[in-house]
Order: C-alpha cells, then sequence, then structure tokens
C-alpha cells in the first residue's frame, strides 16, 4: 500500500487507463497547461501531450457537446468540469443526449464518457458555487452517478467509470483533493453500484456518502462513548443505490440515519427512507431520520454556513433520536 | 484567409429571395449519373413526405412531423458531395437525410409508426432517426444541440487520423443558440473537419430571421472566428454540391470548418400543425416556381439524359417504394413490452428500480 492525496488517486486512474487505451482522452479548462484548477491533472500534459490532454475555452455548453459527439463516434472521454456548478450550463448535453442517446437510436450509438469535477459546497464561495448534483442527475434514466469519498474508492471507482459504456457522472470535493489515504501498488477496480460498510456497527445504521461521511464517522466515535454502535454505510454510486446492503443492515440495526450535504426535497435521503419503508418495514424500530443542508441557498457567512450545514453534533442528535436516547 | 477575403466572397452572395438569374448552367459539370441521383433521391424524398403527411393527418400515427419538402436539393447536394465514411448529423426535420444517404424509406416508415423494425427500433420516432450504417448519426429534438455534438464527431474523425468530414446541418432558428458560437470557436481553434450548414428556410417555427436578428446575413456568423464562409443557393443541388465539394476538401486537408448559409424553403408549416400566418401564399409560391425537382428534371430532359418512359418508370418505382414502406410499417409489429428496459444503458444486468411495477 502506499499513501496519496485524492487528487493524485484520480490522476492515476485516469493515467492509467490513457495509457492502456488510447481513445481516453481529457479535456476541460486549464486540465492542461494550468496542470488543473485543483492539480488533478498535473504532468499529465507532458505524458500524454495536447493531443490527449486539451484545454477548452470557457465553454462548458460547448465543449461538453463536442466530446458527447466524440463518445458517439468511437471515443472515450473524460470531461472535467472545474466545478459541477459550471457543468449546469452543459446539462442539455448531459441530460438530453448523454442519457438518451443509446435509447433514441434504438441501441445504435452509445455515450462512453465520464463527467467529472467539484461537487457541493466548498468553503465561502456564496450559493451558485456550493451545490450538489447526486439528485439532480440520480434521476436520470440512461446515467451513472458516483460520489468517493476516499482516495481507495476514488481510484478504483473513477477506473470503473472511464472502462464502463455509459455515460458517468463522477462527483468530487475541492475540499477532498488533498485528502490522503492508502491505495494498493498496483492496479484494481471497484465496481460500479456497489456500497461500502466503512464501519460495522449493531445499533444504527448510518447511511451517507462523499465528503460529508466524515462528520458521520466523527459522530460514530462519539457516541460509541456513549455505548451507541454505529453502522455505516457509504453508498459510493448514487445510481444505481445498492439499496440491498442499507436494507440488510437495517434489518439487523432497526434504525436509520441518512447523512447528505445537500437540499431535503427529492432527495437522496428521501429515496433511501421510501424504499426503507416499503422494504423494511417491520423492521423499523424508530421513524428513519436524515441530517441534511438546509433548505436554502448556500450562505457565505461563516455563521450562517455552520448552521445550514450537517455536522457531528446533528448526527449524534438524530443517531440519540432514533435511539430513543 | 482572413475574414476580409470572406467578405469579399460573400458580396456575391444569393439575395434572400428565390434568385431567378445569376445560376451556372448545368450542362458540363455533372454527369448524367448524377442528375439521375438527385432526381431519384429527391423525389422518394418528396412522396415520401406527401404520403406520410395524409397518413399523419389520418392518425396512423403520433407525434410530432416536420416536413422537408422544398428542401431536398440541400440533402442530395450533400450527399453526392461527400463519400462514404463521412457523417451526418441533423435537427428534427431529419426524413431528407437519410433517404438522401440511402436508408432503406421502409425502416424510416416503421419509426414513424413505432415500430420494432423501424431505425431506431421505433424508440425514436419523426424527430430521432438514425442509421449509424450509412453515416446519419441523427436526428436531434433540442434545437442547437446536434452543433457541438457534430463538432465531436468530427473530432473524433481528426482524433483518429481518418479524412472523414461531419456535416453537420441545422436550420436558421438554431444559429442563434449559444452553442452554435462555442462550437464555431473551438471548431476554427482545433482545425475540426466539420462542415456547419444552415438549412436557411427563413423561418424559426413562425419567427422570420429578419425578426430574430440584427444580421440578416447568416453567411457572416462564421466571420468572427474567421471560418470560411459561403452563402449558397439551396434550390440547386449543383450549387449545393460544388460548395460541398470545397468545404469538404477543406476538411480533409486539415484546413478546419467551413459555414455554409444554404438558403432554401420549406413549403409546408414548421410542423403539421402551422397554420402559416407569418407568410403570404405568394411568398411560397415564387419559392415553389425554383423547385429543385422540378429543374433538375428539366435539366433531365432537355439534356435527353432519360426518355420519358425512363422517367415515367423511376416515378413508378418512387410510387412503389413509398407504398411498400407503408405497408411495412403498418405491417411490422411494435415493440414487446421487455423493449422498455433495453438499450436505456448498454449494461445488459442494469438494475432498474421497478418496484412500483409489482
Amino acid at each position: 500500500m502506499k499513501t496519496v492525496q485524492f487528487r493524485e488517486a484520480l490522476r492515476e486512474a485516469m493515467s492509467e487507463e490513457m495509457r492502456k487505451d488510447k481513445s481516453v482522452f481529457l479535456l476541460g479548462e486549464e486540465v492542461a497547461e494550468y496542470n488543473g484548477a485543483y492539480k488533478v491533472s498535473q504532468g499529465m500534459l507532458d505524458e500524454f501531450g495536447p493531443k490527449r490532454v486539451i484545454d477548452t475555452p470557457i465553454a462548458e455548453l460547448g465543449f461538453t457537446g463536442i466530446a458527447v459527439g466524440a463518445a458517439m463516434n468511437g471515443l472515450r472521454p473524460i470531461v472535467e468540469f472545474m466545478t459541477w456548478n459550471f457543468a449546469i450550463l452543459a446539462a442539455d448535453q448531459i441530460i438530453n443526449e448523454a442519457a438518451k442517446i443509446l435509447q433514441m437510436s434504438g441501441g445504435q450509438l452509445g455515450c462512453p464518457i465520464v463527467f467529472r469535477g467539484g461537487n457541493g459546497t466548498a468553503g465561502q464561495l456564496g450559493a451558485t458555487h456550493s451545490q450538489s448534483f447526486e439528485a439532480f442527475y440520480a434521476h436520470v434514466p440512461g446515467i451513472k452517478v458516483i460520489t468517493p469519498s476516499t482516495p481507495y474508492d476514488a481510484k478504483g471507482l473513477l477506473k470503473a467509470a472511464i472502462r464502463d459504456n455509459d455515460p458517468v457522472v463522477f462527483l468530487e470535493s475541492e475540499k477532498m483533493y488533498g485528502d490522503k489515504g492508502e491505495i494498493p501498488e498496483g492496479e484494481y477496480i471497484i465496481p460500479i453500484g456497489v456500497a461500502d460498510i466503512k464501519r460495522a456497527g449493531t445499533d444504527v445504521t448510518i447511511v451517507s456518502f462523499g465528503k460529508i461521511i466524515k462528520e458521520a464517522h466523527k459522530a460514530a466515535e462519539e457516541l460509541e462513548k456513549d455505548g451507541i454502535s454505529c453502522e455505516i454505510i457509504d453508498l459510493r454510486t448514487i445510481r444505481p443505490i445498492d439499496y440491498g446492503t442499507v436494507v440488510n443492515s437495517v434489518k439487523k440495526t432497526n434504525r436509520c440515519v441518512i447523512v447528505e450535504e445537500s437540499w431535503p426535497i427529492a432527495s437522496i435521503a428521501s429515496e433511501i427512507a421510501y424504499h426503507l419503508q416499503n422494504y423494511a418495514f417491520d423492521y423499523l424500530d424508530a421513524p428513519v431520520k436524515r441530517v441534511m443542508q438546509s433548505d436554502t441557498p448556500f450562505p457565505f457567512s461563516p455563521s450562517l454556513m455552520v448552521e445550514a450545514l450537517p455536522n457531528t453534533a446533528r448526527i449524534v442528535a438524530a443517531v440519540k433520536s432514533v435511539c430513543y436516547k | 484567409m482572413s475574414s476580409k477575403e470572406y467578405s469579399v466572397r460573400m458580396a456575391t452572395k444569393m439575395a434572400d429571395k428565390p434568385n431567378k438569374t445569376n445560376r451556372k448552367s448545368a450542362s458540363g459539370k455533372f454527369s448524367k449519373e448524377t442528375y439521375v441521383k438527385w432526381y431519384k433521391d429527391m423525389l422518394l424524398i418528396r412522396k415520401f413526405e406527401e404520403r406520410i403527411s395524409q397518413l399523419y393527418i389520418q392518425q396512423k400515427f403520433g407525434g410530432f412531423l416536420h416536413l422537408y419538402i422544398g428542401q431536398e436539393a440541400v440533402a442530395v447536394g450533400a450527399v453526392s458531395a461527400c463519400k462514404k465514411g463521412d457523417k451526418h448529423i441533423t435537427a428534427y426535420r431529419d426524413h431528407g437525410h437519410p433517404i438522401a444517404l440511402g436508408t432503406d424509406p421502409r425502416i424510416l416508415a416503421a419509426e414513424l409508426y413505432g415500430k420494432i423494425t423501424g431505425c431506431s427500433k421505433g424508440k425514436g420516432g419523426s424527430m430521432h432517426f438514425f442509421d449509424v450504417a450509412n453515416g446519419f448519426y441523427g436526428g436531434h429534438g433540442i434545437v442547437g444541440a446536434q452543433i457541438p455534438m457534430g463538432a465531436g464527431i468530427a473530432f473524433a474523425e481528426k482524433y483518429n487520423e481518418t479524412d472523414n468530414v461531419c456535416v453537420c446541418s441545422f436550420g436558421d432558428g438554431a444559429a442563434r443558440q449559444g452553442a452554435l458560437h462555442e462550437t464555431f470557436n473551438m471548431a476554427m481553434t482545433w482545425k475540426l473537419p466539420v462542415i456547419f450548414v444552415i438549412e436557411n428556410n427563413n423561418y424559426a417555427m413562425g419567427t422570420s430571421v429578419e425578426r430574430t436578428t440584427n444580421v440578416t446575413d447568416l453567411s457572416k456568423i462564421g466571420l468572427s472566428y474567421e471560418m470560411p464562409s459561403f452563402a449558397v443557393d439551396g434550390m440547386r443541388p449543383e450549387a449545393v454540391h460544388e460548395a460541398f465539394e470545397e468545404a469538404c476538401a477543406r476538411a480533409r486537408r486539415g484546413d478546419g470548418p467551413t459555414l455554409l448559409d444554404i438558403r432554401t424553403y420549406r413549403y409546408k408549416g414548421h410542423s403539421m400543425s402551422d397554420p402559416q400566418k407569418y407568410r403570404t401564399k405568394e411568398e411560397v409560391a415564387e419559392w415553389v416556381e425554383q423547385d429543385p425537382i422540378e429543374h433538375v428534371l428539366r435539366v433531365i430532359k432537355e439534356n435527353n439524359f432519360l426518355t420519358e418512359k425512363q422517367v415515367e418508370e423511376i416515378d413508378a418505382w418512387v410510387k412503389k417504394e413509398v407504398e411498400e414502406s407503408i405497408k411495412f410499417a403498418e405491417d411490422s409489429p411494435l415493440p414487446a413490452a421487455e423493449e422498455l428496459y433495453k438499450d436505456v444503458y448498454s449494461q445488459d444486468d442494469y438494475p432498474y428500480v421497478k418496484e412500483y411495477l409489482a
């Protein structure tokens, strides 16, 4: 094993796949000569040259459409968005074209493409730069959605995404690029659609994904001291959701708290809660609770930011509440 | 070439009205075979659409229906100048292009009917015809979305170092989308082998070009990117073919994209539900006088390319093709229920959320 930063794990995934498959290339704003706005693609221009590591103008709709067309014609593009907030400008190409081309062409044209970039809040960036897109994209049949929370998961899942023949939305975080974690020296793949039990426990199931899962880990440590044992499930893939792992865990713990760094309405938390009441109704000893971001555009001021975000204390309170403690 | 040079070339552009003078003589450049093929293909497009529009009115099939009638010379002139391996993409007015490319009209008719034998297995409908084997990459329903996609198809050709081009067609309405400008910029910067084609029929649904822009000469749109840009007579396949020949050569030798502002006209409404209050009958009649099928037939007769009998044989063949296409469509089965979950993901065992069906 070796210790790498999250960004290095992503870079290794892309570089390994690009070495293997000439049809894989990377394009986006500042990915080449600037070495990546967040240094994910550092050094890749030197290794692969300007034909395969391509700086684009600031034109999300245009360069995403070009990548989608290239994918329809046999290439396997990786599109880096500086943040997923900017990809709203490209949503037409992702939702109307990439997600639907296989169906509308009756199976004649696929779209093997990865869209990736920073997602969610990242400090005091204001409302337009602080949104999470799991629920938006998971809503759309035809695409797959991944949100890793560790360098290990990031590398294994990004490699799977690049090899996948369907369009994949890959959601990272500006706040996580510097996170360190262990990965194997050699090559490995993590299959899409499989959740990971990050912490085994017996009293409560906490379901989460992405960087906010760190708060769940802190809460679990704290709750341990109070004698409450938490099982933490990292969904990792948001479409398709590994419902089975969640349901099986709740059948064991009989309690569930979902922690999501996004707005409450039509969220991934609502989706999980629906499945639990449908498939684990008789096993639940308490209503399913969720800890969410505030139902407001994300604020700028530090005091309001604290108010808006899920945090350890709120998760602890929610867990205690479902334990009636 | 500088943009100034292109401005000069455009000084001889077509007027916005049909051009009755200053047309090149047909003789010489194009062979008998080319004229006969143009005639056959244009007539097939025209008769196919006339027939399906009747069936649509009789509610034999649903969805939107946007007819290409009047614009046939654009598709056949483009195709005759292209080669196998070139790719074509367009918007939802997409019946003409695949026919010109050689798609069997039977599978197009079946697609209109939503049948499993359709060119898109009944999953696309009128607006989403696809025939990749013949180089047709759709049929796209979002106005202007195919502009960057067409550039992307060309990007892949350049990446793979082929000499294929992508013909990327859209209407004058789509020319107002921001995606066009983003794409023109990148296509020129990266010298992509793409030919951008404005099938300029002067109306974005019911809104004329002059009501949507300060720059009514759409061929100028390419100039701020220094893209070679030309206005072309879209009622004459000869003019279309020549413009494409030059544009294809430019793309194939690595010099990048061309913009062709092809002045054409749709005789019918935007879609079948269009009362066409935005234009006069006189205006329509003026363009119909320039009809490309009549023109090509005239050239064929003047040059004795075909006898009367041979022309009649073609007409009869077209009629039979159309009737057989409709029969094929009507006799074909609808998709079975399990088709709903096919072709959404290429992953065979994708775990769809299906519990609501239980």
